[in-house]
């Protein structure tokens, strides 16, 4: 049954003395989908994940998972599991009793015990381990014993609190792979908070940009990343050019804008926008401008020189000075057709595709 | 010639062993150790040893006769009356020990997990009681357990009681509780820092895999806090084996413990052989009995998983 609602928050709000933690968060996750909410620390994320798993109590609004309102029901008795970002691993237990530590309650018999336990290692690839002590465990390790003990229990939701910042790069990356399989394969429903932009879009199915206790935006990863909201979003998703322009006209869902270098411009109204402004910011990411090499023609395109480069292995980054911006474009060109050749100070010419220009409410 | 080539030939190569033996990490952290150590050796092994090697005497009214001889350990071991006090002082200190731990560990848990912003206050609340002498608070137990004293009015007040009891104080129990009074706080700190060490979300992950309160607490507190318990426990139990002033001012006669009649044995029975005698056993029972302590605790904190 796609789109079953799973989890629904209805207007909570959590507040600390007169500071807002979180404010009016309102938001549906979907059954079996892989939704992050990703933010700046202090955005409030954890705390609406942690008030999902029962560890805080909203000050306002309502919870409900699987239909059911979860007002005064404690984390003990709710269907959801945590991976924490400690990973809060039992130091006096070892691997197999630490997976084992929910299932206890359950009485299910030792065989049956057994065989779930068996089978939680098995799907974190940690198999043969079950002996080991949590001390004797790598970073890794301990976070896919966290994640065994969470997924034994078969909840309906599986919360996970920045699971993977605790792990150096290449370890992350390979997690990331493997959490995302693994959600495909068991079908559980992952709320996932993290503050990494490239996680969020990896993984997810859906992502919450959250900004000081707001839900700024919630979209598949490629909208978020495309057509952000505001620039803040926009800016907390990866480099993007901003221009100052002029509207022209607005018109339904419709606006059209002004600026020196890619003259009128009709795109999308952001939501919320305010038909009353008169200038706003367009925006276009580094690698939605390309290089136009020789006489190579593009259907919509603009002049300018280069200011400066900088080589990243697989990218170079341009800096172009543009007549009538006030300020530089940032362009980054894969440097499979030589990019790197490319010196400052030479006049380059960038094509566009008038879609990836997008405006922004401020 | 020769053998003056040969002695330089030795003095070097002693020279050569010297140098390594110094430079070597073991021999560097033995020095680093030794003022200590000896400081330690002095205060704490000799007279230790001079005790054990009295127990091997004899003593003959003034003189004592040092010839090697196991009577004293004959006597101690086969009379009935050490065998009765020692039996007793172990009840007492075992009996201490335990209720001195039930006791601090909730105050201990509190402070912990409830103290907020006051936890140094409230330890420092806890140690009130140590600002008076140990003597004056024995005596203040007299004062609530005797014949006109605090508990007897109170209970004679709500007409629980027509006449004073006289079974308070003079005995075992008026022991046990004076000495569980005065050892509380020493078991209050060895908990509380057990308790501090406790990371509080491995309770919240009991809690989030479906434990209430009291079975994370039993399954996941109260196993990492057992070092704690245990110290705690020895740090209570090792001293009052030994404690003659509260029996001798609240216990009576049958409130008598080891301690007593060792001082009587070095005093009074003019008899230090035999007192030493019943002080290297008294030692002996107690480290036998700690040891068994920690290995009981420690299974059964492996039981429990």
């Amino acid at each position: 049954m796609p789109d079953r609602p799973m989890i629904q928050i209805a207007g909570v709000s959590k507040a600390y003395g007169s500071f807002k933690a979180l404010d009016d968060a309102t938001l549906t996750i979907r059954e079996g989908e892989f939704f992050s909410l990703l933010g700046p620390s202090g955005c409030g994320k954890t705390t609406l994940l942690r008030m999902i798993a029962g560890f805080d109590t909203p000050t306002e609004g309502t919870i409900a998972i699987d239909g059911q309102p979860m007002d005064g029901i404690p984390a003990n008795r709710r269907p959801t599991n945590m991976v924490f970002q400690s990973y809060a691993i039992f130091p006096h237990l070892n691997v197999d009793q630490n997976v084992a530590y929910g299932l206890k309650r359950l009485k299910l018999g030792a065989a049956e015990e057994r065989r779930r336990v068996d089978e939680a290692l098995a799907q974190v690839s940690l198999s043969g381990l079950g002996k080991r002590g949590a001390t004797e465990l790598s970073g890794g390790q301990r976070q896919r014993v966290a994640l065994a003990r969470a997924l034994v229990m078969r909840p309906k939701v599986l919360l996970l609190d920045e699971p993977l910042s605790a792990l150096d790069k290449k370890l992350r990356e390979q997690m990331q792979v493997e959490l995302r399989r693994l959600q495909q394969a068991v079908g559980i429903t992952f709320v996932l908070v993290t503050h990494d932009q490239y996680e969020a879009l990896g993984m997810s199915d859906r992502i919450a940009v959250m900004f000081g206790g707001r839900i700024a935006q919630v979209a598949a990863p490629s909208q978020i990343y495309q057509r952000p909201v505001n620039r803040q979003v926009a800016d907390f998703l990866g480099g993007m050019n901003f221009i100052r322009a002029n509207v022209v006209e607005t018109n339904g869902t419709a606006i059209t804008v002004e600026t020196a270098g890619f003259g009128r411009v009709k795109t999308e109204k952001p939501s919320g926008f305010n038909d009353e402004t008169r200038e706003t910011t367009l925006g276009i990411r580094p690698e939605r401008l390309r290089v136009l090499w020789d006489d190579a023609k593009a259907k919509h395109e603009i002049a300018g020189t280069i200011v400066d480069r900088h080589y990243f292995g697989e990218i170079t980054h341009f800096i172009v000075d543009v007549p009538g911006f006030e300020k530089t474009l940032s362009v980054s060109e894969s440097n499979n057709f030589g990019a790197d050749d490319l010196p400052v100070g030479a006049p380059v010419r960038l094509g566009y595709d008038p879609d990836a220009l997008v405006a922004l409410a401020d | 010639m020769t053998a003056a080539a040969e002695r330089s030939g030795a003095a070097s190569a002693h020279r050569i062993r010297r140098g390594t033996l110094l430079r070597s990490e073991q021999a560097q952290g033995i020095a680093l150790i030794s003022p200590t150590f000896l400081y330690a050796l002095i205060l704490l092994v000799a007279p230790v040893l001079v005790v054990i090697a009295h127990s091997f005497w004899t003593q003959d009214f003034l003189t004592i006769d040092r010839t090697f001889t196991l009577e004293q350990y004959r006597i101690a071991l086969t009379e009935p009356i050490y065998r009765d006090l020692l039996a007793r002082s172990l009840y007492i200190s075992l009996t201490v020990s335990i209720l001195t731990v039930f006791l601090a560990y909730p105050i201990a848990y509190y402070i912990s997990f409830h103290g907020g912003a006051h936890k140094s206050l409230w330890l420092f609340v806890i140690t009130i009681p140590f600002w008076t002498s140990y003597l004056l608070r024995v005596m203040s137990w007299k004062v609530i357990l005797g014949y006109n004293g605090v508990l007897n009015s109170g209970l004679m007040g709500l007409g629980i009681i027509d006449e004073p009891s006289t079974s308070f104080l003079y005995n075992t129990n008026a022991v046990i509780i004076t000495l569980t009074h005065a050892w509380a706080a020493f078991a209050v700190l060895p908990i509380f820092v057990s308790l501090e060490k406790v990371d509080r979300t491995l309770l919240e992950a009991a809690k989030d895999l479906g434990d209430g309160p009291i079975r994370s607490f039993l399954r996941v507190t109260l196993p990492l806090t057992l070092p704690g318990v245990i110290s705690a426990l020895l740090i209570v139990m090792i001293p009052t084996v030994g404690d003659y002033v509260t029996p001798k001012l609240v216990g009576g006669k049958d409130g008598v413990m080891i301690a007593t009649a060792i001082e009587t044995q070095f005093k009074r029975g003019a008899n230090w052989p035999l007192g030493a005698a019943l002080s290297v056993i008294t030692m002996t029972v107690v480290t036998v009995m700690a040891a068994s302590i920690v290995f009981v605790i420690r299974q059964a904190g492996r039981r429990v998983r």
